[in-house]
């Protein structure tokens, strides 16, 4: 089978194309422009270098969120249309847990954190487990957003229960860095640059098991998940008086 | 041209999300909205936010059914026109992402289009002998433009806001005097009850450029009146306090609009927006207009508010021109008139 594979929930975009066990093309940029000026030349490109025929595509395999409301959404726009255009389902895949299969196999425990704003990050903790057919991701704490001093305390009590160190990654390693520093009491590291940031080849693998296992859904059902209500519902359910239309877009990162 | 050309529009600027199939600019074959209102309504207005979560859950349903109800497949598309700017950036790109989504899928040819030029656009749906030159006012909840449209997609702005829109003064003074969100529908049925002469509010004059909108000391000038009356323990009538704001926006923007027709020398006037529907604005326009022997033409309402029928006319005169947009399409929340 042959999917393209979708994330802009971050700061990179990425886009790959891959056919069962074979990645044919994956193009990953973390550049100053908008995932809106970047994502769909590159996926034009690596169509062109090698000579795709879309109508062999089987689906569209897609980071959700959680990230910033904007990049999961040109993200989402651009999955749906494809999806719509070329008549073919999506394949849903948890950002955290697609950034997770980029330490595919690993024997530490995996935190991605993402920088959340408002002090927080969207993070969750996994580990692999060996199975039959390979390994497969184990989850300790669901995708949610955390302050990262709670993070560091949950994920150590963890590596606590379960003997594994923990390796971090994600574009909120940058900016907790030293907070992770100060405050972790258990053996750590940080991933490396080839994968530390989402890359569309990574999940690509896992998103065709959910297809092959029934797992997808068409254009009209597939929307980002958050994690987050908007500012205004918030403000409106914390009860808190505020009226007019002079709200700031809150995006979430 | 020989061959017919079909456009798919989309339309996702504000808190509509809209898709549309016309037929060489002038034909609607469809022409759907998805309107989110009752989602902003308890907010008093548009939630940025909210209603680019909105457009990604319906976006392409509401493409699905332009389709079908026009009974064409993407197959038989010939262009996509889709609205990139002005607008809300996160409820733009919604309609940008999918429109270039689906060109890249299929194909086809893309156009970006400027949401202002749709709305001028709008009057040649229903006016096929209409053609440009003409003067052409704009008027909704974020544009106050009087323009000159020279030639398709050729146009100068001789007048526009200095401060709030035509549509944002309704929404403003409606939510003062507790009608609520939307504005101007609700205030102009409160007004048809009340009498537009009963308090006199000031019509703005902007200095030195006398085709200028102003209307935020008029909104001021409500807001006062309502204080003062509150401190004075009188009731208010709402209906009157309804009524005489209208007035006063509206014989502002007839006033501007005929003055600039005359000093065009056009004998053809246009109105466009959601403030187009105003039923006072379309009376007293129709009168002037008759009187002074201008030619006087207005959507209508379905076409005044957004949607993308228009877009597809704007696309449709951009695209014959030869005007292609590329994947790297990006939304302009700040877009001006008459700009690529």
């Amino acid at each position: 089978m042959k999917i393209i594979a979708i994330d802009c929930s971050g700061l990179v975009a990425s886009v790959a194309i891959v056919e069962d066990d074979n990645l044919i093309a994956e193009y990953n940029v973390q550049y100053k422009k908008t995932h809106s000026q970047t994502l769909l030349p590159m996926l034009d490109e690596i169509k062109r270098m090698t000579e795709l025929d879309l109508s062999t595509v089987d689906a569209i395999a897609l980071s959700k969120g959680p990230g910033s409301f904007t990049g999961l959404r040109i993200g989402s726009a651009t999955a749906k249309g494809l999806s719509q255009a070329l008549d073919i389902p999506i394949v849903e895949v948890g950002t955290l847990e697609g950034l997770s299969c980029n330490l595919y196999g690993t024997a530490s425990l995996v935190c991605p954190i993402m920088d959340a704003r408002r002090n927080q990050v969207y993070t969750g903790i996994f580990s692999y487990e060996r199975k039959e057919d390979g390994f497969e991701l184990v989850t300790h704490l669901k995708d949610c957003a955390s302050g990262i001093e709670d993070l560091i305390d949950k994920v150590s009590d963890v590596s606590r229960e379960t003997g594994k160190d923990v390796i971090f990654l994600g574009d909120g390693v940058p900016v907790f860095k030293e907070v992770i520093a100060e405050r972790i009491g258990v053996p750590y590291s940080f991933a490396p640059a080839h994968m530390n940031r989402q890359r569309a080849a990574s999940f690509a693998p896992l998103a065709m098991r959910y297809f092959e296992k029934g797992m997808a859904v068409s254009c009209f059902e597939h929307a980002p998940e958050y994690l987050r209500l908007s500012q205004a519902e918030r403000e409106k359910y914390e009860g808190i008086a505020n009226k007019g239309s002079n709200y700031k877009t809150d995006d979430g990162k | 041209m020989d061959k017919d050309i079909k456009i798919l529009s989309i339309e996702s600027s504000c808190d509509e999300t809209a898709a549309a199939v016309t037929v060489n600019g002038r034909e609607v074959l469809s022409n759907i909205i998805y309107s989110q209102i009752v989602f902003h309504e308890e907010y008093g207005g548009v939630v940025p936010e909210i209603a680019s979560r909105k457009h990604i859950e319906k976006i392409n349903q509401v493409i699905d059914r332009a389709l079908k109800e026009a009974g064409s497949t993407l197959d038989d598309i010939d262009a996509i026109a889709v609205t990139y700017g002005p607008g809300l950036v996160g409820a733009l790109l919604v309609g940008v992402s999918a429109a270039k989504a689906i060109a890249f899928a299929k194909n086809i040819p893309l156009v970006g289009v400027h949401h202002i030029e749709g709305h001028i656009c709008a009057n040649f749906i229903e006016n096929r002998e209409l053609e440009p030159p003409f003067i052409c006012l704009v008027a909704s909840g974020g544009h106050s433009h009087l323009v000159s449209v020279k030639d398709y997609g050729v146009y100068e702005i001789i007048g526009r806001t200095r401060d709030d829109a035509a549509g944002e003064a309704f929404d403003k003074v409606a939510r003062a005097i507790g009608l609520g969100y939307p504005g101007g529908p609700k205030i102009d049925k409160a007004a048809r009850e009340g009498d537009p002469d009963s308090i006199v509010f000031p019509r703005a004059k902007v200095e030195g450029s006398e085709y200028d909108f102003s209307f935020s000391g008029l909104k001021s000038a409500v807001l006062n009146y309502l204080n003062q009356a509150e401190m004075k323990g009188e009731t208010v009538n709402t209906a009157n306090v309804a009524a005489s704001f209208q007035k006063a926006v509206v014989d502002v923007l007839v006033e501007h609009s005929i003055n600039a027709v005359k000093m065009c020398g056009s004998k053809k006037f246009a109105i466009a927006g959601g403030v187009a529907s105003n039923t006072a604005l379309r009376t007293e326009l129709e009168r002037r207009c008759d009187m002074e022997g201008i030619e006087f033409y207005r959507p209508s309402p379905v076409y005044c508010t957004d949607n993308a029928a228009m877009i597809g006319t704007a696309g449709y005169y951009e695209f014959i021109k030869g005007a292609r947009s590329g994947y790297d399409l990006n939304a302009v929340p700040a877009l001006e008139l008459g700009k690529r």
